[in-house]
């Protein structure tokens, strides 16, 4: 399914390179002891933007919640609905959480509860971007 | 001024307003509403629609355009696109404001008011855009305001011409979002949360249907919504549960409609408010929740905790409670997070996971519930001003068909920011 490229900019460059080496990483704030995503200029919890760094995360998550979109604005996707749409949470901080769809698992089928596990995609620019599975 | 949030009741701990009966509504208009603009007529423009909604509200109030010296508005009017690149028109039309937006001087110039003297264009939408106005005229920045909201709509599918929606690439916070079809928050994190809340509470999605019957039913008795003007049929049970499917289990009758249009208000001072043609609508409290969201969408536990942050700053600030809101308005852009406001204002009893039931009572305006009595976005289009009219109209006597028979003194509506009004000052 071709997804629109993301376009790196400075606060997000080291996130898009990492995805470039499947790698998933995630703003980290040593002060805090939190992880945030997606990027901001600073620790939403505690204002800092000079202990922010980048951490790696392990690729390993649940499905919090799904729909299916049958009628998308966004051009490039509506050549591919309906389409899965999965809210996904990262077992290492549930409290963070990405947007998925599910590729490999039927529309309308996506098992609510169920692991996932991290793989990447490449988008028409060549963009590596990160895309959940269920774990079969 | 709004840019700087200094106007939002948003912490806890700020007691009673200060402002609190002190400021009122005296008036309120609406224009003509179209679905589209053809980018033909001059005469139905967001431009045109302003100025007639904002001279029936100054006639409601019995004043003339010398009478205000200051003008609030948004730009928030959710065209999504901008009228350029087609060519401009003759003067006024001849810049985006006026077609996309209007703002407080160019509403100024062609209705010629002489003395306004303080604007506001970058207000947020009615619920904070009439909480905000309220706050300057308590301030004293300006003694009587006009204050109007237009929504926009041109032809073709709505968002359809959103740049970001056609692009091949995409940048900044959206490059986290956009490409795996995320669209809109409103839409589609509430339609996650609302499918927590079914999974949570043991409910089905068809729970929304007497609601929306209840919209429609509303907005049917309006005689300037959109359905009573161009599609002048209820829908039924079996309309909404064979709906077409935006995003399952999202359907078309969850949504509003988005519409051409605009809404004004007259805010003064009580003394001020006393004097003029109507009974004055007193404001006794506004109120601005938190946003509470960890990650890239806001789940269940932190929308609910969010909403019962903002009905407690309600309270603490009009010293009033659940049980003294008599209209309850909260906004309704989708059906999917209304049960939130619902459910955290507590209105009429109702607790956390309880709304689908309340919906499948009786909440007619003639019934004990009369839940959402404006019909809301979803029973009249996508004006975002029906729910605070039906405030001021329900308060007033003046709601016609739509006249709740429960005794009515206090009225709130509003959104992430919600008002309180009331028929008496105290």
């Amino acid at each position: 399914m071709p997804k629109p490229n993301p376009i790196p900019d400075e606060l997000t460059q080291p996130f898009w390179d990492a995805c470039n080496q499947r790698q998933l990483v995630l703003q980290n704030c040593t002060k805090c002891d939190k992880l945030q995503y997606p990027p901001k200029p600073r620790c939403t919890t505690c204002g800092s933007a000079d202990d922010l760094g980048w951490k790696e995360v392990e690729g390993k998550g649940h499905i919090m919640e799904a729909v299916v979109i049958h009628d998308s604005r966004i051009r490039l996707l509506r050549e591919e609905q309906p389409l899965n749409f999965a809210i996904i949470t990262l077992d290492q901080d549930p409290g963070i959480n990405f947007l998925s769809n599910l590729p490999g698992t039927t529309v309308g089928e996506a098992p609510v509860g169920s692991p996932v596990e991290l793989i990447f995609q490449q988008t028409p620019s060549g963009q590596l971007i990160h895309e959940w599975q269920v774990i079969s | 001024m709004s840019s700087q949030n200094n106007w939002m009741r948003n912490k806890d701990g700020m007691g009673i307003w200060e402002h609190r009966g002190k400021v009122a509504v005296a008036g309120w208009g609406q224009s003509y509403i179209d679905r589209r603009w053809d980018g033909v007529s001059m005469d139905r423009t967001m431009g045109a629609w302003c100025i007639q909604a904002c001279q029936n509200a100054l006639d409601d109030a019995g004043l003339s355009v010398t009478d205000i010296d200051g003008i609030f508005t948004s730009k928030e009017t959710r065209l999504e696109q901008t009228w350029a690149p087609r060519p401009y028109f003759d003067p006024p039309y001849d810049t985006e404001d006026g077609l996309s937006y209007v703002t407080g001087e160019w509403i100024q110039k062609q209705m010629g008011i002489t003395n306004a003297q303080y604007f506001e264009n970058n207000a947020p939408p009615p619920w904070g855009l009439l909480p905000l106005a309220a706050q300057a005229v308590g301030d004293g920045l300006c003694k009587v305001a006009l204050v109007y909201y237009p929504m926009g709509n041109y032809e073709g599918r709505y968002g359809h011409n959103n740049p970001n929606n056609f692009s091949d690439d995409v940048s900044g916070p959206s490059a986290f979002s956009v490409p795996w079809g995320y669209q809109s928050g409103a839409m589609m994190n509430n339609l996650i949360i609302y499918k927590q809340y079914c999974r949570r509470y043991n409910k089905s999605h068809d729970g929304l249907a007497p609601l929306a019957i209840n919209n429609r039913r509303n907005g049917l008795k309006t005689p300037w919504s959109f359905y009573s003007l161009h599609e002048q049929y209820q829908i039924t049970m079996d309309d909404y549960l064979s709906a077409r499917v935006i995003m399952a289990p999202l359907r078309i009758f969850d949504c509003d409609r988005p519409v051409m249009n605009c809404g004004a208000y007259i805010i003064t001072t009580a003394e001020r408010a006393e004097a003029m043609k109507q009974p004055p609508v007193y404001i006794l409290n506004h109120a601005t929740g938190p946003t509470i969201q960890r990650s890239t969408f806001q789940n269940l536990d932190e929308q609910q905790e969010q909403c019962a942050i903002l009905a407690k700053r309600m309270w603490e600030g009009s010293g009033l409670g659940p049980k003294d809101v008599d209209v309850f308005n909260p906004y309704d852009g989708y059906l999917t997070f209304v049960q939130q406001y619902l459910e955290a204002f507590q209105w009429h009893g109702v607790g956390l996971g309880e709304a689908h039931d309340f919906y499948a009572d009786d909440i007619r305006v003639e019934g004990p519930h009369p839940f959402n009595s404006s019909g809301g976005n979803n029973g009249t289009g996508r004006t975002r001003n029906a729910l605070m009219y039906d405030c001021i109209q329900q308060l007033r006597g003046q709601a016609g068909e739509r006249q709740v028979t429960v005794p009515c003194d206090i009225a709130v509506g509003g959104f992430g920011d919600m008002t309180m009004f009331s028929k008496h000052p105290s």
